[in-house]
């Protein structure tokens, strides 16, 4: 009887009641974090009144809670002035088609400067786009050195030569390049868009290469003799038994490429200008009001939370295709 | 009696930095149709380089291997292998490893729901069939062997290949499965090598025992001609005058007249070494 209602509570959840022993387990989880921000908060505060800049004190958390909400605000203002701009012209354009039904109207985009949400809407986008493209070249030749001794041997100098390049050496380069080669009457993305991507890419290669390669080189030899015994064709060899056996490396791959990439990438905007929140932290440095240090600092906080973010969504993203589900990812 | 499986004069050397090692030294060896042959001998011998040499994963240095008159050079579905430690693959249910091997060789000659029927009869054949939709992580290790068992026989190899496929489990479970594989031999007839540590094993289960000397240069020391008439049964046969001869005569080989005098300090390094053989020999090679 007893054992009957045990496993009824572990099938159902909703008959779920915490023991004392799981409240203290949560409450701990919850309670270090906590204890730990505070002070964290705490120390913040008090250095932050003693550190004074030419723009004024160092923001304290209040400053930068402050600033954070002026940058939504301003984001929404920005977006009511586009809504009326449009507004305008339509109105106007209505006047015109009544007094003259073949004139040729056209409404003009507006053109305000893109807000702090704007350009992490854009970093977002970049990071992406760089991080897929340098995944879809890094997996395969992580895989193809992985298989082949020879490739390896071959290849992995030029790996360790250019794995250490710090992004801000390549991006002149990729700037020049993507001018002379990127032209295009009606670009579907901006040269600054492209540049970014390609030197996002470049640096964020390396990471999954290297494990995919080492995963792969790694697989066991019963695994491998299996294949062998069952004569399997190169491409079931490879999707059937490579890939999955060597999974979890090439994941610890991809997540350290896309915090190299999130990380590049912040630096390559605030360098090369283009938009995203590298330029942002970089034009307000410029621009030197009494509220640019706040405003940097959400910058910062903005940045170190999409990261954190990414690197989730990544771990979420092997656990769902991990098919050791014992394994303990963290 | 006419060869089905031939091994002649097969020698095998590995490259190691102090020059090639032999490891097994003109190795003859008819086995039939039919046959259930054992391997044994002490850790080390080389007993796992035959059977992959059989298999096609090794290449004999001098010498080689016919297999119906045809010369083995590279692994095949028709040598089909049951590994010591199962090698299932870890991310495909028990159908799903045997289907891998059922849809490489049945390819173009059975249609869909042929296959099914077939990775189904073989999972029943090893008393797998309530356990189709598990992972290897989700079952016993006994029941693991069971489908690298059905893996193998699913090929419907010419000879089926075993390295020692229950050294690692436990005696009873050991015991279930020895009588597992004499039924299935006598249903199906396969012609078998088998390669074990275990002296009751190879009596309980083979035809002809071959006992093989220490290596390094190993050889075929002396063959054993198990004549009991099957089925056989254990409990039964305990107590029967002939098998105790018969694993007298095996005892009397592996500790008599080829007693491996090892340190205590290095027995259980040459274990390991030996269960990591087929590892450790194909990196050299």
């Amino acid at each position: 009887m007893k054992a009957l209602t045990l496993s009824n509570i572990s099938q159902n959840p909703s008959h779920f009641r915490p023991t004392p022993a799981q409240l203290s387990k949560l409450g701990r989880a919850l309670l270090l974090p906590l204890i730990a921000t505070s002070l964290f908060l705490f120390l913040w505060y008090n250095a932050a009144k003693m550190i004074d800049t030419s723009l004024g004190q160092f923001p304290g958390p209040v400053e930068v809670w402050e600033q954070s909400g002026n940058l939504v605000t301003e984001h929404r203002q920005e977006r009511q002035r586009e809504v009326a701009f449009i507004e305008r012209q339509e109105v106007r354009n209505a006047q015109i088609l009544s007094t003259n039904p073949q004139a040729d109207v056209q409404i003009r985009p507006y053109t305000g400067k893109p807000t702090f949400i704007d350009q992490i809407g854009t970093s977002l986008m970049t990071v992406l786009a760089g991080f897929f493209l340098a995944s879809l070249i890094a997996i395969p030749l992580g895989i193809l050195i992985g298989l082949n001794e020879s490739v390896y041997t071959a290849v992995n100098p030029l790996i360790q030569l250019f794995k250490p390049v710090s992004p801000l050496a390549w991006l002149p380069l990729v700037t020049m390049v993507v001018s002379a080669v990127y032209v295009s009457q009606d670009p579907a993305f901006s040269k600054s868009f492209i540049t970014s991507m390609l030197t996002v890419m470049l640096c964020c290669l390396w990471p999954t290469v290297i494990n995919t390669a080492v995963g792969v080189s790694n697989v066991s030899k019963d695994l491998l003799n299996v294949s062998q015994v069952l004569r399997l064709p190169v491409m079931t060899h490879v999707f059937k038994i490579i890939v999955p056996a060597s999974l979890p490396l090439m994941f610890t791959g991809l997540r350290l490429s896309l915090g190299i990439a999130w990380m590049v990438l912040i630096a390559a905007e605030m360098l090369a200008q283009s938009p995203g929140l590298g330029k942002f932290v970089w034009d307000e440095f410029q621009n030197g009001s009494s509220n640019s240090l706040g405003r940097i600092m959400v910058a910062v906080l903005v940045i170190g939370f999409i990261g954190f973010l990414l690197d989730r969504s990544m771990l979420f993203l092997q656990k769902s295709v991990s098919w050791d589900k014992t394994a303990v990812l963290r | 009696m006419k060869s089905y499986l031939q091994l002649s004069e097969v020698s095998i050397d590995f490259p190691t930095p102090k020059g090639p090692y032999r490891a097994l030294d003109k190795i003859s060896l008819d086995i039939a149709q039919g046959e259930f042959v054992s391997l044994i001998g002490h850790s080390g011998c080389g007993k796992s380089t035959v059977l992959n040499i059989v298999a096609g994963l090794h290449q004999a240095t001098e010498g080689g291997v016919l297999l119906e008159d045809r010369e083995v050079n590279a692994p095949g579905p028709e040598r089909a292998v049951v590994f010591q430690n199962h090698s299932l693959l870890p991310w495909l249910t028990a159908y799903q490893n045997v289907e891998l091997a059922v849809k490489r060789v049945f390819k173009g000659q059975k249609s869909k729901a042929e296959m099914k029927d077939w990775i189904i009869h073989n999972l029943t054949l090893v008393n797998m069939e309530h356990a189709l939709d598990k992972r290897p992580d989700e079952i016993s290790g006994g029941m693991k062997q069971r489908v690298g068992i059905a893996r193998a026989l699913a090929m419907e190899p010419k000879v089926l290949l075993m390295d020692e496929p229950f050294g690692a489990l436990d005696a009873l479970t050991r015991a279930q499965l020895q009588d597992s594989i004499m039924e299935i031999h006598a249903d199906l007839g396969n012609t078998v090598i088998m390669i074990t540590h275990d002296v009751d094993e190879a009596v309980l289960l083979s035809d002809r025992i071959v006992m093989m000397t220490n290596g390094p240069a190993a050889s075929i020391g002396e063959i054993l001609q198990i004549d009991l008439e099957r089925p056989r049964k254990r409990v039964e046969l305990s107590g029967d005058a002939r098998y105790n001869h018969f694993r007298h005569e095996v005892l009397a080989f592996l500790y008599d007249r080829q007693r491996k005098v090892e340190e205590i300090g290095t027995s259980k390094k040459s274990r390991e070494t030996s269960s990591s053989s087929t590892t450790c020999h194909a990196k050299q090679a």
